[in-house]
């Protein structure tokens, strides 16, 4: 952790904010459309300065979706708000067929990603976006870890020319990375070295695996920590250079075990260098009211999942 | 011209009769229905010579991929040789019609219903951004008005008043089920339209060249007046020819030798078969 101090707890969703406001100034093609979720996915500031390029689409997700792909048909680079569930499964189709087939440069943002949306319980959280969007071909799958990242990667995606689905959060949580950050889209994120367990860690998650990582050295256990922000592509180089190194490795991410990073690694390893693995996410089931720690907690989507996760993975060496 | 265009009538439905019988499969239903349309809008209306201010098509109901190929290609977009792939492996021209593998003159797929009223009203508004003059046009089917989207689509246009837009409604009747009247009756199109604050232009013959270019003449002069506008286009399935008309039985299934034999004695080869 000496590397990393948090600066101020901060929601990923203001990141994605300053980073699309930043986008107004910098970019004239840049265009955004929300489905009446503007004040939620901080999309306020980019309406007020841009009105002839923002589009309140209403409750109407799907045909946001359609003007998203025929504004991008137009030329120009549009960025889709609203929640994570009203983004992926609500859309699917639309998605699959006006923007993933016909290789839009469409760039879905969705906010109140996973469990931590917390009180509005199981039918506004998703669990299996990453899954629905990762086996969507062409479709490039980030999500991110904290505000600073959310930001830079919001400014980062306008410049790639294709489909994006950008996952971010609700809660305020440990802004942790450097705010100057150059977002790499494919890129795994080297957080801190060590040689007996490799932890990946995607979301919210990233910042729980840095503490999980300083409970462990306390315990004389060497964790190496890697941030996956880019879930697809995944960046094979850093995973598997770290598990030949370490020899076991925990995945870890606010999503359903099935279909997440964790099952992406698992067949990378599976192909290239079989090692054992754990997974920290949730157990193929839907959520609950609660708050977001409370959530994370009962779900096992913590600090301390990670870490019996590492001894338990050490054990199968 | 009206002699030019009628050969090339005649020219198109052979086209989609040898497309869908040469694979067995596809919808030559549809696609017979709406020739003319596509005739008198590739031909008498879209204007895309400039570059930077082309109108643009967007085909919602794609199953009827045969008439598009084939005026696309009687357009100079593609060779007509290559419509001798419609359907089969490795080829460009897909069961239902998409930009995916590089085909000149489609914008996007479609194929999964009701999607393309929304991407249409897309280009739309990146035309308005940009200040271009030029127009968007979609074809939807009447069944497809079934898929809910359409209406999130309709609400949107009128609301935001995009009206560089002309939707056209393939107005048959029909549809893989029967009549839409069975299956899932749309009821009253004018007068739902009419409430969601579009411009109601109706062909009573969506069949006749003439007619449709006086009509889609109108559509133009009413647009950019603060209204979208839709014309409900009432034709027939399977037009031209005379055993597949007036029925959804044809709606997708190909014909077998012999029949195929009867419907191009129907329509005679006038600009040279692909």
């Amino acid at each position: 952790m000496e590397n990393y101090k948090n600066q101020g707890d901060k929601d990923t969703r203001s990141g994605f904010g300053e980073g699309l406001t930043e986008l107004g100034r910098s970019n004239e093609n840049v265009v955004a459309l929300c489905a009446d979720l503007t004040g939620s996915l901080k999309m306020n500031t980019f309406a007020e300065e841009n009105p002839k390029r923002f589009f309140q689409a209403g409750i109407a997700e799907a045909n946001m979706i359609g003007l998203a792909a025929g504004l991008a048909t137009g030329g120009k680079i549009p960025f889709t708000g609203t929640f994570a569930n009203f983004s992926t499964g609500r859309v699917y189709d639309q998605i699959r067929q006006s923007v993933a087939y016909s290789n839009k440069n469409v760039k879905i943002c969705a906010s109140h990603a996973g469990i931590t949306l917390g009180e509005d319980g199981a039918t506004h959280q998703i669990l299996e976006d990453i899954g629905l969007m990762k086996m969507l071909p062409g479709m490039t799958v980030i999500n991110t870890c904290d505000f600073n990242q959310t930001k830079s990667a919001t400014i980062e995606i306008s410049k790639f020319d294709g489909p994006v689905y950008l996952r971010f959060g609700r809660p305020k949580v440990a802004n942790f990375t450097d705010s100057t950050q150059k977002f790499e889209i494919g890129k795994g994120l080297m957080l801190k070295e060590g040689s007996d367990v490799t932890i990946v860690a995607t979301g919210h998650l990233v910042w729980e695996a840095l503490i999980a990582s300083e409970k462990l050295s306390q315990k004389g256990i060497n964790s190496e920590i890697i941030n996956i922000h880019t879930i697809k592509p995944i960046d094979e180089d850093i995973i598997l250079n770290s598990v030949s190194k370490t020899g076991c490795l925990v995945s870890a991410e606010e999503h359903n075990i099935l279909g997440g990073l964790g099952e992406s690694i698992s067949r990378l390893l599976t192909t290239k260098l079989p090692v054992p693995q754990e997974f920290v996410g949730t157990k193929d089931t839907f959520g609950e009211s609660g708050t977001p720690s409370e959530l994370m907690n009962k779900y096992g989507l913590n600090s301390s999942s990670i870490f019996d996760s590492a001894f338990k993975v050490l054990q199968r060496k | 011209m009206a002699e030019d265009l009628n050969k090339l009538v005649s020219q198109v439905r052979r086209d989609i009769l040898r497309m869908v019988h040469t694979v067995n499969s596809g919808h030559p239903g549809g696609s017979l229905g709406c020739v003319e349309f596509f005739v008198t809008l590739y031909k008498r209306i879209l204007e895309t010579k400039n570059n930077s201010s082309k109108d643009m098509f967007i085909l919602s109901n794609g199953h009827i991929s045969p008439v598009y190929y084939s005026i696309l290609a009687r357009s100079g977009y593609f060779d007509v040789k290559e419509l001798n792939t419609f359907r089969k492996i490795n080829s460009r021209l897909q069961g239902h019609p998409t930009n995916h593998d590089g085909l000149p003159g489609i914008n996007i797929s479609s194929g999964s219903l009701g999607q393309g009223v929304s991407v249409g009203l897309g280009i739309a508004l990146s035309k308005k951004i940009n200040n271009d003059t030029s127009l968007v046009y979609v074809l939807t089917g009447d069944g497809e008005l079934q898929e809910g989207q359409n209406w999130e689509a309709f609400m949107y246009a009128s609301a935001n008043k995009v009206d560089n837009i002309i939707i056209t409604v393939d107005y048959n009747g029909q549809q893989i089920d029967g009549s839409t009247k069975d299956v899932l009756d749309v009821g009253d199109l004018k007068e739902k339209f009419i409430s969601f604050g579009w411009e109601v232009l109706e062909v009573d013959n969506g069949n006749s060249l003439d007619d449709l270019y006086y009509t889609l003449q109108i559509a133009k002069e009413s647009s950019k007046k603060g209204k979208p506008i839709v014309i409900l286009m009432k034709t027939v399935m399977g037009n031209g020819v005379d055993f597949m008309m007036h029925t959804h039985e044809w709606h997708g299934k190909a014909p077998n030798d012999d029949q195929l034999e009867i419907a191009l004695n129907q329509n005679p080869e006038t600009l040279g078969d692909y």
